[in-house]
């Protein structure tokens, strides 16, 4: 039997009943990021994940180079600022050093799939026991909406302003499957943030990736497939719907290894 | 056609390398030169010249692929900014290891580190001291209009093949973001596979053919004393560029009684700044140095003979000023002024900067 | 002659497509031009400048900190650039959205609703060609014929039947401008 569970708007309203509270680790600043942009909520789960495994105090991360580039402003714990695609090789020197704390990247698909491609791929391949958060919005955000490794066929881009022309320019890469041959790699998931039950999807994929790290089973990745409304030159509602019915169709949703 | 056109100069950089019969450009977009692999894939010059174009999937990659086109005799280019050009000095030390001709260019931006993406200078010292492991030198063309980016395409081709070694384009964030007139050079054809192996089939793989011996392109030599021997053979032709390529420009150095030094954007407001000491009745000048190495020592060393002193204005914390003082060889006081980390120096701040050297020069 | 400009405002105005019709109108009567913009991130919905330079001579920096024209069409750049206007010369302005208006008395005050006219014409991108009628019909430093050449120049093909429009809202510009100080 299904049960739904209803709220009345009374309910909502009533006085000391709370629905929402502002993650307790991200900080109280504006966000860098474009209204609409899925980093955010990102950030967020992996911040609450923290919080609520209440490991903040044993946490670093890695924010890399791209529009995420500020993680570091955002997230009230210990951070480090990486170098464009390293932030694996970084990680892992963290890891290596202090092996009882837990520590993530958060990496976008140029960070990641381009000019980081040998150091994930060798992070996967040592199974380095972090945690990977990798937003693949097809595109490099933050320098202007360039192609990314992961732009779809025939998508234009600021360096691909006719579409993405797949024989001179490559398929779009999927990583994620990739690093999943891996045997360094115990967890890799696909999941997205643009609708409620994805994002309560995401944030569990974020605990069972945390609680790999704390069972020292190796590398976890997660692929959150992402939105960026300004790169691909849309609203955010227009860029949901292209993100539901043309990324979602090249990188479907779903665990690529338990 | 010569044809007048209002452009950025990362733009005008792009279209001057289609035009000057480039074969390959390889590149990783950043901030603030991705305008120039933008503009190429846009005027798709596959389809006007056949030359390559290729997003790479960073500059390491962007500067091996160069390094692959350019020691088959190829015109092959790149150019990133400051945190891109650190990734491909690997790359370069190996290019002039050897001695592969090509065109860097470096649209500056404010360091250290991932910095800014604001106009800087600070990789002054990277350029002309090599940059990467081992005894080398770049020729480093420094333009200050977008003219001259335009222009130094060409003349970065011609020396780099003239002496089979890497040039760079020293520019930044505010020339390669900035638009003014441009002529564009006429279109050049690229060379054929039959001109490139009869001009470069001497050293160039282009395939061995029955008549030679067949071509290898190493920087490997695990024999010292024939590595030293190719160390001899460089620092030889980095003699000769440096006695043949130096090039300046004087803006009213005949009769000024002190001299700034600048290139790039410092020298555009510089160049204001002359104007503007002239008008309060300070006799300043101008020299701008367009090769960065080799440096104009022999000009500077002369004007030192009868000016009261120099002023070194960078957009870093006084890197060329060291190759000042070299040249001046402390005939007269040389003083800095900068700003960094992205910010530019106004006029007026490098006027009351002059009138303050000039102050203490008089007491 | 020279004419060192800064044209400030929010991205999205058509502040560095202003300067840069200007620039190619300049062009077009052989004059030298420079076109310095802000860029970066701060452009993202934030503010947006362009510095431009028109002269019969060699334009020497193209970073200025003293503005013969300053054209501004919000409170920070009002903020930021009201004291960088040299003594006698021209400070432009949409009062939309001012709050703090300018207090100089050595320089020429002038205004124009440049968004109230743009909403009349019926297309709110018309908005910088009214900014610059304005601006023209104080200092006519290029002739019309050199600005519709401009606009031929800057314009992509497929935007020319543009044209007419932005000539009307340049005249519109030329005729709703008002000095409100003049510092004789
Ligand atoms: C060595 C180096 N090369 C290039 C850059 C410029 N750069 C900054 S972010 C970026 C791309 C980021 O794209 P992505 O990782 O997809 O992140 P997004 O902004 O889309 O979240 C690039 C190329 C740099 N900072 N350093
Ligand atoms: S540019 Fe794209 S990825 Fe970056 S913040 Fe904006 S929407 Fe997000
Ligand atoms: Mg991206």
């Amino acid at each position: 039997m299904m049960t739904t569970a209803v709220i009345t708007p009374e309910e909502i309203i009533k006085k000391g009943k709370i629905v929402f509270e502002k993650t307790k680790l991200m900080n109280d600043c504006t966000l860098s990021y474009c209204p609409g942009c899925g980093h955010g909520v990102a950030h967020r789960l992996v911040m609450e994940v923290v919080d609520e495994m209440g490991i903040e105090q044993d946490t670093i991360g890695v924010a890399p180079v791209g529009c995420s580039v500020l993680a570091y402003e955002f997230m009230n714990i210990d951070m480090q600022q990486a170098a464009h695609g390293r932030a694996p090789a970084v990680a892992t020197g963290i890891k290596r050093v202090f092996p009882e704390k837990y520590v993530f990247t958060y990496q976008g698909d140029g960070d990641l799939a381009a000019i980081g491609t040998a150091e994930t791929i060798h992070a996967c391949n040592r199974g380095e026991n972090i945690v990977i958060i990798f937003v693949n919005n097809g595109i490099y955000g933050m320098t202007g909406g360039q192609m990314a490794p992961t732009t779809l066929p025939g998508m234009k881009s600021s360096t691909s302003p006719y579409g993405r022309v797949v024989e001179t320019m490559g398929y779009p890469l999927k990583i994620t499957e990739m690093v999943a041959t891996l045997p360094g790699v115990a967890y890799a998931t696909r999941q997205a943030v643009h609708t409620a039950k994805l994002v309560t999807k995401t944030k569990k994929a974020i605990i069972k990736a945390f609680q790999n790290q704390k069972d020292k089973k190796g590398t976890s990745i997660i692929e959150i497939v992402s939105n960026c409304n300004s790169g691909w030159k849309m609203t955010p509602v227009e860029s949901n719907k292209w993100l539901d019915e043309n990324m979602l169709a090249y990188f479907p949703l779903g665990d690529i290894k338990k | 056609m010569e044809e007048v056109k209002l452009m950025k100069g990362n733009e005008a950089m792009a279209e001057a390398a289609i035009r000057s019969g480039v074969d390959a450009y390889f590149g990783y977009p950043i901030t603030p030169q991705s305008e120039v692999i933008e503009y190429l894939m846009h005027e798709e010059p596959f389809k006007r010249t056949g030359m390559v174009v290729l997003q790479a999937e960073s500059e390491l990659a962007a500067i091996n692929m160069v390094y692959g086109a350019a020691a088959c005799g190829k015109k092959a280019m790149t150019s990133s900014s400051s945190p891109g050009i650190s990734l491909k000095l690997e790359g370069i030390s190996y290019m002039a290891g050897a001695e592969l001709p090509c065109l860097i260019a470096n649209v500056m931006r404010g360091g250290p580190g991932l910095g800014t993406i604001q106009p800087g200078q600070s990789d002054y010292f990277q350029a002309v001291k090599g940059g990467g492991h081992g005894d080398y030198n770049l020729i480093v063309l420094a333009p200050s209009t977008v003219q001259e980016m335009a222009d130094f395409v060409n003349l970065g081709f011609d020396l780099a093949f003239k002496y089979r070694n890497p040039v760079m384009i020293l520019s930044d964030g505010a020339i390669g973001q900035m638009m003014e007139k441009v002529t564009l050079p006429k279109q050049k054809e690229r060379l054929s596979n039959e001109e490139i192996i009869k001009r470069y089939g001497s050293w160039a793989t282009t395939g061995k053919p029955e008549s030679r011996e067949r071509n290898i392109i190493t920087s490997l030599n695990l024999k010292s004393e024939l590595q030293e021997i190719h160390n001899q053979h460089l620092q030889n032709k980095f003699k000769t560029a440096e006695k043949n390529e130096v090039r300046y420009e004087q803006i009213q150095c005949e009769d000024a009684d002190y001299i700034l030094v600048a290139y790039g954007t410092s020298a555009r407001i510089s160049q204001k700044v002359v104007q503007l000491g002239r008008e309060k009745g300070l006799k300043l000048g101008l020299l701008r140095p367009i090769t960065l190495w080799p440096f104009p020592k022999k000009i500077i060393s002369e004007l030192a003979d009868h000016t009261k002193g120099f002023l070194s204005v960078e957009m870093s914390a006084g890197q060329m000023i060291e190759d000042v003082l070299l040249a001046v060889e402390g005939k007269a006081p040389v003083a800095h002024f900068g700003r960094m980390g992205g910010m530019i120096p106004s006029p007026s701040e490098v006027l009351d900067a002059v009138e303050k050297e000039i102050n203490k020069i008089l007491k | 002659m020279t004419e060192e400009i800064i044209i400030a405002g929010f991205g999205g105005q058509g502040v560095l497509s202003l300067g840069k019709i200007l620039a190619y109108s300049g062009i077009m009567q052989d004059q030298e031009v420079s076109w310095m913009p802000s860029y970066g991130p701060e452009m993202r919905g934030g503010t947006a400048n362009v510095t431009v330079i028109l002269s019969d001579d060699r334009i020497n920096s193209p970073v200025l900190n003293e503005f013969d024209t300053a054209i501004i069409l919000n409170q920070q750049s009002m903020d930021k650039f009201e004291s960088m206007v040299k003594p006698g010369g021209l400070l432009l302005y949409d009062p939309n959205g001012i709050s703090h208006h300018p207090k100089r008395k050595d320089i020429k005050i002038a205004t124009i609703e440049g968004a109230k006219e743009a909403s009349e014409l019926n297309n709110k991108k018309t908005f910088n060609m009214v900014i610059m009628g304005a601006f023209l019909k104080i200092h006519p430093i290029v002739l019309m014929e050199n600005v519709h050449k401009g606009l031929e120049k800057s314009l992509p093909p497929r935007h020319h039947h543009m044209i007419p429009l932005n000539e009307k809202a340049i005249k519109v510009g030329m005729e709703e401008v008002k000095v409100i100080h003049d510092y004789k």
